[in-house]
């Protein structure tokens, strides 16, 4: 069953095209990443998904059409973590993963016992325990990451949309994220759409890929099938070479 | 961390201490005691505080103050004081609450033309000689009221219409527009008629004393309304901190947010300056202040800014009418001339925790 899906996404500033007559459908419980080269239109494509930029086309999140829901109602379904988020000056690690509960309070209301018990639970599975007064500026990028992560979680939504999560991070802290959205993901059911330009990573863990270039889907199905060298070279502009080592997919790129 | 809550490590938000609270009520109280007790009229300490408490219900006592005594008291230096933690704790709230809805530290409350609305407005009513500052029904403050509210309403339809949509930064743009053109044409007026000039330069240099309780009765409603509104937003204002997109993906509606925070913030605001004139920095540095010393939460800061609002502006207007007794220094001039050496404190702070 489709818990997302986006039809006939059509974007455009001014003359320039961003999406041009996009489509994807999530089902429940599936990892998506959506890939391309720079400019192709992929955090576009996460953003209209989420809601948060407007289109010609039409959204709908567990059979509501977004437009209709009140941004309350959609921050219940859908958590979104932009490619780099604020870092409010002065801001508590607890007082941030807290923000995560607004769509679950009442009106101008604030947090209550079951918000902080869902917070610390967060807090202990992402291994934040002790940082919570930190300020988050005196946090490491990896750190700072699983804070991100951890607002989205305790927003308790049945999909979460992440823009390159794992941009900011070296090679091990790529894959401590990534394997935390994973476990994340099993321990919660949580439906992951995201965008990545690591291919060999976003291959590792995703159950779909969605190959975006110009603003228009060229390719989807399962990394196996969507990593085509052929096509990799034409779309990227670069000499790659798509090997398999040990049932892994791994895209290198070449000398000339 | 200052206000970050308890220490036992569990998941507490970010709240208000009780010691701040009280650190702030004595600064008010003695605001308020020194306010009364020091002035020209030299008045016996102890028939003061009999005064006042011959006044509280059930009690008498003789304060051993002749009535007009008493009534420098109550008529005089009352109102005013009053009226200073009115204007001082408005001012400051103000200011906090724009510095969050724009997430810009800069932002006081005048950022959006309220001051130089409120300035040609009472250019205006002093001009035309329809406010000459006497009598009861004096148009300088509803001049000034209005001029500030339109100057706010125009930024914000222009604004508005020129893709405040895409980013707040075009609301600011259209208030630094506003401001010149309301300004310019307020100095072609002032120029104009060089006989009031000096009347218009005090109004905007800020003043508290023509306070009387008419002055009081005036700003009271605004002021409450504006706190009362701003204060509910305290936690979204905090979400609000997370920019535009975040805040939206977290449920809130930060358009709407910013339009309610800012009309409730300019009503007091306007409300204010039509009765005290342009009073500078108020708004910057009180909520500064606040965030270096006890936590960057809107929780913290919205209601410190108040406390310490009104006790600043209380303390300052008692300097500004003293230290060179019997003339009066405009209250706008100490606050500034405090203002602008802080002010480079907080811009050398700021790159490490204002928000």
């Amino acid at each position: 069953m489709s818990i997302c899906v986006a039809a006939n996404i059509d974007v455009r500033l001014g003359q320039t095209t961003i999406l041009d007559d996009v489509s994807i459908a999530v089902s429940a419980g599936e990892w998506v990443t959506i890939v391309g080269p720079n400019g192709a239109g992929k955090s576009t494509l996460l953003s209209v998904m989420a809601g948060l930029s407007r289109s010609s086309g039409t959204v709908s999140v567990d059979g509501h059409d977004l437009v209709d829901l009140s941004p309350r109602r959609r921050a219940r379904l859908l958590a979104y973590v932009p490619q780099q988020p604020e870092v409010p000056p002065g801001m508590s690690v607890n007082s941030y993963i807290l923000l995560g509960r607004t769509p679950h309070l009442s009106l101008l209301g604030v947090e209550g016992p079951r918000d902080f018990e869902i917070v610390q639970e967060v807090i202990d599975q992402l291994d934040l325990t002790g940082f919570g007064h930190r300020t988050l500026e005196s946090l490491s990028g990896g750190e700072l990451q699983r804070c991100h992560l951890a607002r989205a979680i305790s927003q308790a939504t049945p999909i979460v949309f992440l823009d390159e999560p794992t941009t900011a991070l070296d090679l091990g802290h790529q894959q401590q994220a990534l394997d935390l959205i994973k476990q994340l993901r099993q321990e919660h059911q949580i439906t992951v759409v995201m965008t990545m330009h690591d291919l060999t990573l976003a291959s590792q863990y995703s159950d779909r890929m969605v190959l975006l270039s110009d603003g228009r889907v060229v390719a989807e199905g399962t990394p196996a099938q969507v990593l085509d060298p052929n096509h990799l070279s034409t779309l990227y502009g670069a000499r790659v070479r798509v090997l398999e080592i040990e049932g892994d997919i791994v895209v290198v790129p070449i000398s000339e | 961390m200052p206000g970050a809550g308890s220490d036992s490590g569990a998941v507490v938000s970010e709240r208000l201490r009780a010691s701040w609270v009280l650190l702030g009520l004595l600064a008010i109280v003695s605001a308020i005691a020194a306010g009364l007790l020091i002035g020209p009229a030299d008045l016996e300490s102890s028939g003061v505080i009999l005064e006042l408490i011959d006044r509280l219900p059930l009690v008498t006592v003789d304060s051993g103050l002749s009535s007009i005594h008493a009534n420098i008291i109550w008529e005089v230096r009352l109102p005013r004081v009053v009226l200073g933690a009115l204007v001082g704790a408005t001012l400051a709230v103000s200011g906090a609450s724009y510095q969050a809805v724009f997430r810009n530290p800069l932002a006081d409350p005048y950022l959006l033309g309220s001051a130089a609305g409120a300035g040609l407005g009472a250019t205006v009513a002093i001009v035309t000689g329809s406010g000459d500052g006497m009598g009861t029904f004096d148009t300088v403050p509803l001049l000034a009221f209005l001029g500030s509210l339109a100057a706010v309403a125009l930024t914000y339809f222009l604004g508005y219409s020129s893709g405040v949509r895409r980013s707040p930064a075009a609301l600011l743009l259209a208030g630094v527009a506003v401001a010149s053109f309301l300004t310019a044409i307020q100095t072609f007026i002032q120029q104009r008629n060089v006989e009031t000039i000096r009347q218009v330069y005090s109004w905007i240099l800020g003043r508290l004393n023509t306070a009387s309780w008419d002055e009081v009765s005036l700003l009271t409603p605004y002021a409450l309304l504006a706190s009362l509104v701003i204060l509910l937003h305290r936690r979204t204002l905090d979400v609000m901190r997370l920019g535009d997109a975040e805040a939206s993906s977290v449920g809130i509606r930060p358009q709407l947010v910013r339009l309610i925070v800012i009309s409730a913030a300019s009503l007091g605001t306007a409300a204010a300056v039509s009765v005290s004139g342009l009073i500078a920095f108020v708004g910057i540095i009180v909520p500064h202040t606040v965030r270096l010393l006890a936590g960057s939460s809107n929780r913290i800061v919205l209601p410190l800014s108040m406390m310490f609002g009104a006790s600043f502006l209380m303390f300052v207007d008692l300097l500004g009418r003293t230290i060179a007794s019997p003339a009066e220094i405009p209250i706008g001039v100490i606050t500034a001339f405090c203002g602008a050496p802080f002010f480079v404190v907080v811009l050398r702070a700021s790159r490490r925790s204002l928000g």
